[in-house]
């Protein structure tokens, strides 16, 4: 690639210098979880991924990383928003477990499952219009070395979440800043997301789990906020925590979004007090 | 199961929270003020028509517009919005973009007009999202029509 397609391709991406993509305002696409869906880092959120308004397309392609020293989970996908009606996405995860590996001397080195998810409006609007933005959506997992959760009680290797949320960006809410309030709930069997497979030796049956975020923009192009997924525990070798974090997120375009954000994910497989860094990027079309 | 049920409230706290209030007048001018009253918004209206003028996304619509009616409208519109001591003569919002078909596209380009001129006139954040709380419950008399 020459140096001023490189360079095109940047200024791009910073700032203004190319065509925006869809019609919609900055940062209402959110990021994208780690599953694939937009939303924050971890919860799904009821807007569409990419910028496209009722007339138009869009979509994202990201990757995420969170270590937490004993664990690191990497994801990437990307997905297609169609007329802010429909959005499909695919994930693929991976959870590196080297340290317990070690000492437990496991069969692989890794957990990996692949996420098909698909996400629709009902109705509402995330900023304008009376009701707020409401979509229902569905994560199709499939858990892809599954030795591991079948040895420690996991009942299945695929499954489907499914989830209702609700967002709402208030203008002006807390002292002239914008605030966005997100709450999703999930009715799901899925161990660690589904890394650990779905259903349990404990429990084998859908639990329906709140998760929720709140979210201050400081300005257009800078978000801090907080996030909570709660988990079920189906699976009685090992305890498993809800998920929190706080996370900044930067918007320089409608091009690219950055998110970085400290994750407390509580027990993992029999590894406590997991807690680490999460850095996200996303590009948008 | 006291963290169940306070979870549980929240959540419903949320979503009842969520639905949108209608638009009443403002309590204060504390929002005229912070504009800089009637000198501030009309800077902030010229900067945004100039804007409109140079964005390719919606200029076309404004061809036939007579611009010193526009911008006498819109004068008094974000008076009135933020409190001031003015009277809105111009029409209905539903009866002015009638015809147009503006899109929701068309309606954030503007959106993003006026934020670039607040910013340009050097307000707050704070500031600006209380205008545009003002004026986002107009949109639905404003797009597809
Ligand atoms: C919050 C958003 C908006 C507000 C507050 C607003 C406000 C106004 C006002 C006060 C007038 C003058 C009314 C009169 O002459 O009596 C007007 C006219 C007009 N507006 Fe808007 N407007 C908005 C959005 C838009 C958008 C998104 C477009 C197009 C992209 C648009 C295009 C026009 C045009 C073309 C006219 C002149 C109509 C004519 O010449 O007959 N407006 N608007």
């Amino acid at each position: 690639m020459n140096k001023t397609a490189l360079c095109g391709i940047l200024l791009c991406l910073a700032g203004s210098a190319c065509a925006d993509t869809g019609g919609r305002l900055l940062a209402t696409g959110g990021v994208t979880n780690i599953e694939g869906s937009a939303g924050g880092g971890i919860v799904p959120w009821a807007v569409l991924s990419g910028y496209g308004t009722r007339d138009e397309w869009g979509g994202d392609a990201f990757a995420t990383r969170v270590d937490t020293g004993d664990y690191r989970l990497d994801a990437f996908g990307a997905s297609l928003a169609f007329n802010n009606r429909v959005e499909l996405s695919v994930a693929r995860q991976r959870l590196d477990m080297d340290a317990l590996t070690k000492a437990a001397g496991l069969p692989h080195k890794s957990l990996n499952q692949d996420v098909f998810g698909v996400k629709l409006r009902l109705f509402g609007d995330l900023v304008y219009d009376r009701l707020p933005q409401v979509v229902v959506g569905a994560q199709y997992k499939r858990q892809t070395n599954f030795l591991i959760p079948s040895l420690v009680g996991a009942q299945r290797d695929s499954d489907t979440d499914f989830y209702l949320a609700g967002s709402r960006l208030f203008l002006g809410a807390v002292g002239g800043y914008n605030l966005l309030v997100n709450g999703t709930l999930r009715y799901s069997r899925a161990n660690e997301t589904g890394l650990l497979g779905f259903g349990g030796d404990r429990r084998d049956s859908r639990s329906l789990l709140k998760e929720g975020s709140v979210a201050l923009l400081l300005n257009p192009r800078w978000v801090v906020g907080v996030e909570y997924r709660e988990k079920p525990d189906n699976l009685s070798f090992a305890g498993e925590s809800d998920w929190q974090d706080v996370f900044v997120g930067y918007f320089p375009s409608k091009r690219l979004a950055l998110a970085a954000a400290w994750a407390d994910l509580g027990e993992i497989a029999t590894l406590e007090g997991q807690r680490g860094l999460f850095l996200s990027m996303q590009l948008s079309y | 199961m006291y963290r169940e049920l306070r979870a549980t409230a929240c959540a419903a706290l949320v979503l009842i929270g969520m639905a949108g209030c209608a638009s009443q007048p403002p309590e204060s001018d504390s929002l005229y003020q912070a504009l800089g009253e009637q000198a501030g918004i009309n800077r902030v209206v010229e900067a945004l028509l100039y804007r409109i003028a140079d964005d390719v996304r919606i200029a076309h619509h404004f061809a036939d517009t007579d611009i010193a009616r526009l911008q006498e409208k819109l004068q008094e519109q974000f008076c009135v919005e933020a409190g001031g001591p003015c009277e809105y003569t111009g029409d209905s919002m539903a009866d002015v973009h009638a015809g147009f078909d503006l899109t929701e596209a068309d309606f954030n380009a503007l959106v993003e007009d006026l934020i670039a001129a607040m910013e340009a006139e050097r307000l707050p954040v704070t500031v600006q999202n209380r205008l545009l709380q003002r004026l986002a419950p107009m949109r639905a008399d404003i797009i597809y029509r």
